[in-house]
């Protein structure tokens, strides 16, 4: 069988897995090895106006306490948000101080006030428990409303109003005056539910210290270690780059909430030099819930007006975004350039106009969490759609084929040009695939037991690939988006390649090996991919936004290709031939139409022995590549829900769940699909199960497994998942990406069919069974089959 | 302090402990068997599962002198030579994406069908994902962990 692009190959990294031998950061031990526990903020927002450790430091084990004056005082920088976004009136965005451990205020249930060093975990914890702050308890903004009501307490001294930018994009008085013309306009206020990303890996950190060459080594659980170098080094001040190395060994699951640099890898780091111990952190679950970056947390107004035939004709809206207490690395980028550029969603919309008001409150730091705006977009987008055609009595799929793009590439009125796709293919593959037709009967079957049978679809769009280095630079991005990459032939023609992109999960152990197999015929188990280290790859932007694909293997290619002409070189020269005559394959290198050829190994043992070498020809068989994508990739796909609920109880079941999705070209179906299921688990989590909630108090209330509700097996049916691709058309392998998808596209299908089945468009996330139950008494909603 | 003494995969193994160490931590730390993994502090996702006297328990829920004189299997322990067919299942169906939760799902997987055939009771899909109750997985929306459990047990 085929192990190249598109053959469904068997994971190479399993076996650790499978075997107990994989090796996250927790398993790692030091010599020397000491461990700290975080002395946290019990309340939302308080002045500190004293720190008494002298109980903790006269216990057993401990070896320092540290705080917020010492970790400043010896230079190490504030946290910083790496997106510039300016208001309205051009006035940059209200960045507050953020130090990794709270100097005279905290800001949010959880903010850091100290450390203690000790020599046992236990010892660590029990010390912490006895470090005694003082508190002077401030008012508390424990949500978005609360933090812009007038009198709010003020969170950050520089973000007036608790403020952080006022932002806009597109025509204004064009959707005014479109909006105000249309034959139908539908308003709906619509809410996105804060969740909690819960890797099943927490996070943790061991940071060592060399003193004999100045010299900071740090294990940590990240999406993109070269990325945490950068603001390490540049930013925290910490250690100087080429003075840091970042290593991040398997990573047990992301989301997004691996991706920045948070506080206690810094502490770490400083407190290794403090106290000549190499420092381990490994957070519990509930540390997690208390100081993970959260996700989504938006309220959006949004009015969508139509033409008297049903075509959308200005689409307007209104969001306020929650930020936490401090501006996380990417937190101002999501509900702007990964939010409002998707609100074309996957229809020609001739005008558009979002605003956002980005807000501080007294809860967790917001960023990135799977999807990252775009899943904010695709519920307002498909909900406003729906239901549209429920109000004007259309048919929901023939009023999204109506609307539909067709000709690519398109130009939309927020920033993104599509690039390819046949949207109509994806929704009847769907539509198939769910018997979305027979659905009549089995909702009358299912009235007939007593039941409510819903049916709804989402046809969700996202940017991913991010993206092209300049186009993001004028927008904000304080980095370029482009990945690197290194592949190495050795002299027995084995091939290490080094990636900047890195594996949590996703499976680049296979696939990326997948594609160098491929390109010159080897077999897949003669190729290594190396990431994750940051000396051993020379650079790299990391894994996150469904770039992996587009982005790092493109960069893959880009090398490939460059190890290609030296190949063909030195072949062309020992076999006395043309280049263009040498074709690569069956692990050889082949004068087309003779029996002329070298083995793949002998042209690297060629490259390595530099014995008869073409003129002037450096030995060795190794080449590096940038890759800057010059587009976004727009996977899209339709996807369809059924659920039925019992009127009596609230609860929802989903009966079939379909997802068709137009990914480009696949390396490997198995994985792809593996990620499909993955997200869709994630967006039904969303839709019915999820949801940070804080008190008026600032106080977590759902901060533990026995209170957030996680999806589990028996919450989920097994899902239907299908493609209908279209190749990308502006990488070289075609490919779109996959990741965030199933997050993006699921929770709009689940409330479109939740709503359809109990007939009230008004229903938010997460669609618990109290929160249907209710609504179908008050609206007094019946059987529709009766 | 306390001495525990128990067999773990096949092994005597024996220390003196604090009183509180959880057996968890007893198998990673003492043992450095780091297969066993900690995912939560309630009891909730299973990363913990091993065996005990031939039964799964989650090491984060028991105390390391509870097991003493107990046998003790770790996913360290399951494959004898080859992998175990649990194991191979995982791999065959993609049942895993980060790894982190496959031990204890590979450790309940075998004992659900264990009790299964013990009891002459079929595991099918409905049954599988009401035992997996106790073990939460944030990768695989449990499609393919469903695909492999069935696998294997209709191999073991």
């Amino acid at each position: 069988m085929s192990e190249g692009i598109g053959a469904p190959v068997k994971r190479k990294e399993d076996k650790r897995f499978t075997t107990g031998k994989g090796k996250y950061t927790d398993d790692i031990r030091m010599e020397n090895q000491a461990y700290a526990a975080f002395v946290r903020s019990p309340h939302a927002h308080a002045k500190v106006t004293n720190i008494d450790t002298s109980a903790a430091e006269a216990m057993d084990g401990v070896v320092a306490v540290l705080n917020g004056a010492e970790l400043t005082g010896d230079g190490i920088g504030n946290i910083i948000c790496g997106w510039a976004i300016s208001s309205k009136d051009g006035s940059p965005m209200n960045m507050g101080a953020w130090s990794a451990l709270a100097t005279d205020t905290v800001r949010y249930t959880g903010d850091a006030v100290a450390v203690v060093i000790a020599d046992s975990k236990a010892q660590a914890r029990a010390a912490a428990e006895v470090v005694n702050v003082s508190y002077d308890v401030l008012p508390v903004a424990a949500n978005i409303e609360a933090a812009i009501a007038s009198g709010a307490p003020q969170i950050h001294e520089n973000a007036p109003g608790n403020v952080i930018y006022d932002w806009e994009i597109g025509e204004k008085d064009a959707t005014d005056a479109a909006i105000a013309g249309a034959a139908h306009v539908t308003e709906m206020d619509i809410t996105n539910n804060r969740l909690a990303p819960n890797p099943m890996e927490t996070r943790a950190a061991i940071a060592t210290f060399d003193e004999s060459d100045d010299h900071y080594t740090l294990y940590t659980t990240s999406q993109n270690p070269h990325v945490a170098r950068l603001v390490l080094s540049a930013f925290y001040a910490v250690a100087p780059e080429n003075k840091l190395r970042v290593i991040a060994p398997d990573v047990g699951g992301g989301f997004g909430s691996k991706i920045y640099i948070y506080p206690e890898e810094i502490v770490c780091l400083w407190a290794s030099m403090k106290t000549k111990r190499s420092i381990k952190w490994t957070s519990d679950r509930s540390e997690a819930f208390l100081t993970d970056a959260h996700g989504r947390d938006h309220i959006t107004k949004a009015k969508m007006g139509f033409d008297a035939d049903g075509k959308i004709v200005g689409f307007k809206v209104s969001t306020k975004a929650n930020f936490g207490a401090y501006m996380s690395l990417f937190s101002s980028a999501v509900p702007t350039y990964l939010y409002a550029t998707l609100l074309s969603g996957t229809y020609n919309i001739p005008n558009i106009y979002c605003e956002v008001l980005a807000v501080y409150s007294n809860t967790n730091p917001v960023d990135a969490y799977r999807g990252a705006g775009r899943p904010e977009a695709s519920y307002v987008v498909e909900r406003m759609v729906e239901t549209a055609a429920r109000e004007m009595g259309k048919d929901p799929a023939e009023l999204r084929r109506q609307n539909f793009v067709r000709e690519f590439p398109h130009q939309t009125p927020v920033i993104m040009n599509y690039d390819s796709g046949d949207f109509e293919g994806n929704l009847d593959q769907a539509m198939a695939a769910a018997d979305w037709n027979g659905f009549s009967a089995r909702k009358a079957e299912a009235a007939a037991r007593g039941k409510m049978r819903g049916i709804g679809m989402a046809c969700y769009i996202e940017a991913c690939g991010i993206a092209p280095s300049a186009a993001v630079g004028s927008l904000g991005a304080g980095v370029g988006l482009w990945e690197s990459a290194e592949v190495r032939v050795n002299p027995v023609g084995t091939i290490e390649v080094l990636t900047g992109s890195h594996s949590h999960g996703q499976g680049h152990e296979t696939t990326f090996a997948q594609v160098v197999a491929e390109r010159f015929g080897v077999p897949l188990d003669s190729i290594n991919i190396v990431h994750g280290d940051t000396d051993k790859v020379q650079f790299g932007m990391g894994t996150y936004g469904s770039r992996s694909g587009p982005v790092g293997l493109s960069a893959i290619v880009k090398a490939c290709d460059k190890v290609e002409v030296k190949v063909r070189k030195i072949a062309a020269h020992l076999l006395e031939c043309n280049e263009d005559e040498l074709t690569i394959g069956d692990s050889q290198v082949k004068v087309e139409g003779t029996n002329k050829a070298l083995g793949w190994h002998e042209v690297g043992l060629a490259a390595y022995t530099a014995h008869n070498l073409p003129a002037d020809m450096e030995p060795g068989l190794k080449e590096g590549a940038f890759y800057d994508p010059e587009n976004f990739t727009f996977p899209m796909g339709c996807f369809i829900a059924e659920v039925e609920v019992d009127p009596e109880t609230g609860t929802t079941e989903i009966i079939k769940f379909v997802a068709s999705d137009d990914f480009g070209v696949i390396i490997n179906p198995m994985i792809v699909e593996g990620q499909v299921h993955g997200g869709i688990a994630q967006g039904i989590g969303q839709a019915m199960l999820e949801e940070v909630i804080y008190d008026d108090n600032g106080q977590q209330l759902s901060g533990s497994y026995m209170d957030y509700t996680m999806p589990r097996a028996d919450d989920l049916p097994s899902f239907v998942v299908e493609h209908h691709n279209t190749r990308c058309t502006t990488n070289p392998l075609g490919i779109k990406g996959c990741g965030e998808a199933g997050a993006i596209g699921t929770p709009p299908a689940i409330i479109n069919a939740i709503t359809d089945a109990i007939g009230d468009n008004s229903l938010s996330m997460p669609a618990t069974p109290s929160k249907v139950w209710a609504l179908i008494q008050s609206s007094g909603a019946k059987i529709a089959a009766e | 302090m306390t001495t525990v003494s128990m067999t773990v995969n096949g092994k005597a193994v024996s220390a003196d402990v604090e009183d509180r160490t959880l057996l968890v931590d007893y198998i990673r730390e003492h043992l450095r068997l780091t297969g066993t993994h900690v995912g939560c502090d309630t009891s909730q996702c299973g990363a913990c599962v091993v065996h005990v006297d031939g039964k799964a328990m989650k090491a984060c829920t028991m105390l390391a002198v509870t097991a003493d004189g107990a046998d003790v299997t770790t996913i360290e322990g399951v494959a004898n030579g080859d992998l175990h067919p649990m194991q191979k299942a995982f791999n065959d169906n993609h049942g895993l994406q980060c790894g982190f939760c496959t031990p204890g799902m590979i450790m309940s997987g075998i004992d659900m069908v264990n009790r299964y055939k013990a009891d002459g009771k079929t595991l099918d899909e409905t049954a599988i994902r009401h035992e997996l109750e106790g073990n939460i997985c944030r990768c695989t929306g449990y499609h393919n962990i469903v695909k492999s459990i069935q696998q294997a047990a209709g191999e073991m």
